[in-house]
């Protein structure tokens, strides 16, 4: 709250001259409950600096999406601060929105327009006019791919080709900071790449300041500089990816007998160095080696010694799903999926 | 509303007209229909010109303010079923996320309805001018007849698009629709209402301001400029869009909790 008061104390002595503001995020117990349902969000804490690409992870449900519609201004928080890009979420709407792009979890685009004229509507809605509007949507859809396809209306194009545009839109005017919500979701691995290179080229060349929610962990991986990992609507760990995964630092060993009957004695051994863990690939056994206990010559010298042999033993470097399960004691795919009914209600709020 | 609420205002109508234009049953139906019903009313209810005391001596001149009514409850609820899509996709959200201010959002979706309805209404004008009809309120009516149809589809809009934002669901403002013709149905669409015997009938036409916006139109098409009938219509047109209004801008509130 304190950092909160200061933040303000310093953006409040800009008020009223219009002078540009720092391209930050910043929340402090953010706090947000639905009717009937759980804390879809529950105290967060964080602080995106300008520039940066922060990835915000987490499972289906875990409250990435509510945390989006906070600081972009679609719903007020129940308790807690927050501004984005010095703006307050709740007292300064307005300017927050002028401030932001956003791309939500659904590409939600009118199927019967074309792209150009969803670009036309967007850049109207922003107040961009006459000549300045064509030339903006004509480099966008330029920027994006998709000047052959911008006079065909959208229910004939690809779901990659929907996020591009919907990228598009959230950039007409110019924004300084980026909200994505789960931009991949569902795109192809071409798509994917795609998406990733024009989001990193806009920190990376235009400064912009991404805020990324993601369920996919080579996602964060590649393209944060920072990641929070949420989990039923609190942060559990926090930092660059190489940090988070240098914290728990632990290597995961794992074995393939190629003797079925020896899959006790492989367990046996393992387990000396390290405990058991699941999610790899079906007949194997894998361990989560501790931090100093073991290499992997040692471990083939303790298998050797046990007469065991192997058909497979590979080497896992720490997952940035290794750090979620050290955090959660649970692995990051399927997490939300068994809570995902219980979780975010986001269609019936209450009021705040 | 400044300059840039109403090119936004107007853009957004726009974008309401483009959706319906682009898809045919949404063109096609609100302009077949109510001729179908105008041409089965008009062949098998012409005896009541016989009457005594009937207000014309030709029946199709009687029905034709039907379709007027009719389109506009066809265009307010195909397009408020978009408005309600809107809704369910984000669209809504993505508009939500510009500065555009909330009632020009509304506004938007009002005009494009309002647009479409009159656009039915040429169509319909044009029909019964083949057939014969002719206004004896003359060029002047056809006007006002086009003016007052602008107010009746802005009522129908007001209240159907409060039940798109209400409920956010295609499916409940499709459930509008039975309810409306009930409204319609129980109204001096085909009888006047000095001639329905049925005292409890008679009595749910005098309370149903359905038949104050049908008989408004009557009067501009069959009687001329009857102030008091005409002045009635567009009394009861703006207190439905007053009541419409103030409820979907509610219900606009508590949809967009936007800060």
């Amino acid at each position: 709250m304190l950092q909160f008061s200061v933040e303000n104390s310093r953006t409040g002595s800009l008020r009223g001259v219009d002078a540009p503001r720092e391209n930050s995020i910043e929340a402090h117990g953010l706090v947000r409950e639905f009717k009937k349902g759980p804390r879809a969000v529950d105290g967060i804490d964080l602080r995106v600096d300008p520039g940066e690409i922060y990835g915000f992870l987490g499972p289906n449900g875990a409250g990435k999406s509510t945390t989006v519609h906070m600081l972009t201004t679609l719903l007020p928080p129940t308790a807690g601060t927050a501004t984005v890009a010095g703006y307050d979420v709740v007292k300064e709407g307005p300017q927050v929105r002028k401030a932001i792009g956003a791309a939500l979890q659904e590409a939600a685009l009118d199927p019967f327009l074309t792209g150009r004229e969803h670009l036309r509507l967007q850049t109207t809605m922003h107040g961009i006019t006459g000549e300045e509007r064509r030339e903006r949507s004509d480099e966008l859809l330029t920027r994006v791919g998709l000047t052959e396809a911008a006079d065909r209306k959208v229910k004939g194009y690809s779901g990659g080709m929907k996020r591009r545009l919907d990228l598009a839109l959230a950039l007409v005017h110019r924004p300084r900071i980026l909200f994505l919500d789960e931009p991949t979701t569902g795109l192809d691995v071409q798509s994917r790449t795609a998406l990733w290179v024009e989001v990193g080229r806009l920190a990376k060349e235009e400064g912009v300041t991404v805020f990324l929610t993601t369920q996919y962990l080579e996602e964060a991986d590649v393209l944060a500089d920072r990641v929070g990992i949420i989990d039923h609507g609190r942060i559990v760990a926090e930092g660059t990816p190489e940090k988070l995964k240098a914290d728990i630092a632990c290597s995961t060993v794992e074995a393939v007998p190629g003797d079925p009957d020896q899959r006790g004695a492989v367990v046996s051994v393992l387990e000396r160095f390290g405990e058991q863990t699941t999610g790899y690939g079906p007949g194997s056994i894998a361990v989560q080696l501790t931090s100093s206990n073991g290499n992997l010559a040692e471990i083939v010298r303790a298998l050797d010694a046990e007469g065991i042999v192997l058909s497979q033993l590979q080497i896992h470097e720490p997952t940035l799903d290794d750090v979620f399960l050290a955090k959660t004691g649970r692995h990051l795919e399927g997490a939300g999926d068994e809570e995902e009914q219980e979780s975010e209600p986001e269609l019936e709020p209450a009021r705040a | 509303m400044t300059a840039t609420a109403l090119v936004q205002t107007a853009a957004l109508s726009k974008r309401a007209v483009v959706r319906t234009a682009r898809q045919p049953a949404n063109v096609v139906f609100p302009l077949i229909f109510p001729m179908l019903l105008f041409a089965v009313n008009a062949g098998g209810l012409k005896a009541e010109t016989q009457l005594p005391g009937f207000p014309t001596s030709s029946f199709v001149a009687f029905a034709l303010a039907v379709p007027f009514v009719q389109g506009a409850l066809l265009a307010t609820i195909n397009a408020n079923v978009e408005f309600a899509r809107d809704i369910q996709t984000g669209f809504l959200n993505r508009l939500a996320l510009t500065p555009v201010r909330g009632i020009v959002l509304l506004f938007g979706q009002l005009g494009g309805l309002v647009t479409i309805a009159v656009v039915q209404a040429v169509f319909y004008l044009a029909v019964g001018l083949a057939f014969g009809v002719r206004l004896q309120s003359g060029v002047a009516g056809a006007a006002m007849l086009l003016l007052l149809e602008t107010c009746i589809a802005l009522a129908f809009a007001s209240l159907g698009s409060w039940a798109a934002l209400r409920t956010g669901s295609t499916e409940a403002v499709q459930g509008l629709f039975p309810v409306f013709f009930v409204f319609l149905f129980l109204s001096s669409m085909n009888i006047p209402r000095n001639l329905i015997e049925a005292d409890w009938f008679r009595w749910v036409a005098t309370v149903n301001p359905v038949s104050y916006l049908i008989e408004a139109v009557r009067a501009l098409v069959i009687t001329g400029w009857d102030w008091e009938t005409i002045g009635l219509g567009f009394a009861v047109a703006a207190g439905l869009t007053i009541a419409g209004f103030a409820l979907a801008t509610h219900a606009l509130w508590n949809r967009l909790e936007r800060t």
